[in-house]
């Protein structure tokens, strides 16, 4: 199994720590895995991204030009990455703030409605998790138990309370994700 | 149970630094390896081991600290990225010239001048070919991966006691930046007084009555003497050839052309292989570990295997002359780039192939 994917939306919305928590979940069950961030200038209010890869074998390049997936969570990122999946591959995206929803036929496309369940939730900062939800739904790719673990190890202790949130996030997201095309 | 962490390459640097026992590390903040020092003081080894951390006022300042802690027999580092390491330059010269051990880490941005934050590995002369004045060499050693970027730092002071001679460890923004999965040595002593004293006789460690005095210089006046000691560096630099040169070599038994790429480059020529491979196309790859030496032995004896030799690279074509001067006219070589901060991607790696190498 190797899945490569793009993680992408604006600076601060948790973009990269998604994909920091999904990296650490694959190595709590023994996968390789790379996290390539799109850093620097791109940061500061404009889109960040991140290119994280789980595989079962030694990974090769962590710099990819075509995905197995791509998560986009705005406009910008729908624009420049929607054309970088692979055929048969899947696109998974938050329509809030979308205007020019993706086209593409030979490829899967789901919704999830994150920023609205988060903000539905009381916490808009389970909008990352209510995405990984939707993605580990689609692409069971690492066991619900070692996403928990991984996020024991992504986030420093003193925000261990916060764990028990964030995976009612994962299960909510997993829950409304719908299958567009 | 093996000690596996999520780490940024960078990151690595500094906690294998920690690791390996270094007394000391000075620097100067500069995007992209900040991590290397944001980590140390954050790690606050100087309650887990006792070395010092120290943010000093410039890169000129950094390394003539380095100058000063090698000196004394002690494991130093410092770390910058493409600007402040040419202001390193005058410093780094200094300490091959005196012949004194460290570590020095570049993770590479493009240029020239202050250039982009985005990663290169335009810096392969200034490391390779003596950034700074006079006949030098620094031992370079080129991570492809997070784990290399620790295991380099423990190698790089290995060599760098053995030879007497200052290691650089030639990274980019990508190994810095990206986040792998690491298996981390355990930690080692830092030497006592005593240790270092006993162990490096060529080391200030204080002058007792009836010891001859130890002179740390890279000043010698009498030119017969400096020759002298030119011919003595030489000797050391053959032998470095001779014994430590390290490369990997990726499915060259029935490979009809070849890649040559380092770091980062190396990882994206990798998956351009497979993508190859699956065309039909055999090709194969020599992944230089070290920079210097250069692995031009192995090279020079495929140039009579291949049909044609690509070098990769993040810059405008420089490893690609070491390549040419292995390869001694054997087969053609090209070279395929991409830089000012922008990485190539393995498709285009691929199509550089056929159209610079098997097509041309």
């Amino acid at each position: 199994m190797t899945e490569e994917i793009i993680i992408a939306g604006f600076g601060g919305q948790g973009v990269l720590s998604m994909g920091k928590i999904l990296a650490y979940s694959g190595i709590m069950q023994d996968q390789e895995v790379s996290w390539m961030p799109s850093y620097g200038p791109e940061m500061r209010g404009g889109t960040a991204n991140v290119t994280v890869i789980l595989s079962d074998e030694r990974i090769s390049s962590p710099v990819l030009n075509a995905f197995d997936t791509a998560i986009i969570l705005n406009q910008q990122s729908m624009d420049k990455f929607e054309k970088t999946i692979k055929p048969g591959g899947t696109l998974l995206y938050d329509p809030n703030g979308i205007t020019h929803h993706p086209t593409r036929k030979d490829i899967k496309i789901y919704r999830i409605q994150a920023a609205e369940a988060s903000a539905a939730m009381g916490n808009t900062k389970t909008f990352n998790m209510i995405v990984l939800g939707a993605f580990l739904k689609i692409k069971p790719i690492v066991l619900m138990e070692n996403v928990e673990k991984g996020l024991k190890k992504s986030l420093p202790v003193r925000h261990h309370k916060l764990i028990p949130m964030n995976m009612e996030a994962i299960t909510k997201g997993a829950e409304i994700v719908e299958e567009v095309a | 149970m093996k000690e596996l962490k999520l780490m940024k390459g960078n990151e690595a640097v500094a906690e294998a630094a920690i690791r390996a026992g270094a007394d000391a590390y000075f620097g100067y903040p500069i995007t992209p390896q900040s991590e290397v020092l944001e980590y140390l003081m954050a790690e606050r080894p100087y309650e887990r081991t006792g070395m010092v951390v120290l943010q000093a006022e410039s890169e000129v300042a950094a390394i003539n600290m380095v100058y000063g802690g090698a000196a004394c027999g002690k494991k130093v580092i410092t770390s910058s990225s493409s600007p402040g390491i040419s202001l390193k330059m005058e410093g780094i010269s200094y300490i091959a010239g005196a012949e004194l051990p460290c570590v020095i880490l570049n993770v590479v941005r493009g240029g020239p001048g202050l250039g982009t934050i985005q990663p290169s590995q335009s810096d392969y002369f200034q490391a390779t070919k003596g950034g700074g004045h006079g006949d030098y060499r620094l031992i370079v050693l080129a991570p492809a991966s997070v784990q290399e970027m620790a295991d380099h730092v423990k190698l790089g002071f290995d060599l760098a006691f053995k030879y007497r001679n200052p290691v650089m460890i030639l990274s980019d923004g990508v190994i810095g930046q990206m986040m792998e999965k690491v298996e981390l040595f355990e930690q080692m002593p830092r030497l006592s007084d005593e240790e270092v004293a006993a162990n490096y006789p060529w080391a200030t460690t204080g002058k007792p009555a009836g010891v001859p005095h130890r002179i740390i210089t890279s000043l010698e006046l009498d030119s017969s003497k400096q020759e002298k000691h030119n011919h003595h560096l030489q000797e050391k630099y053959r032998k470095i050839q001779e014994n430590e040169t390290m490369y990997e070599a990726i499915q060259t038994e029935d490979a009809e052309y070849l890649i040559v790429a380092f770091g980062s480059s190396a990882r994206i020529s990798q998956k351009a292989i497979d993508m190859a491979r699956a065309k039909g196309i055999k090709v194969g790859m020599i992944r230089p570990i070290t920079l210097f030496p250069y692995p031009s032995e192995i090279i020079n004896k495929l140039a009579d295997q291949v049909k044609g030799i690509l070098t990769v690279e993040m810059n405008a074509g420089q490893m690609i002359e070491d390549v040419k001067l292995a390869v001694n006219g054997k087969v053609k070589v090209e070279h395929f780039g991409r830089f000012g901060g922008m990485i190539p991607n393995p498709e285009e790696v691929v199509k550089a192939l056929e159209q610079k190498i098997i097509g041309g």
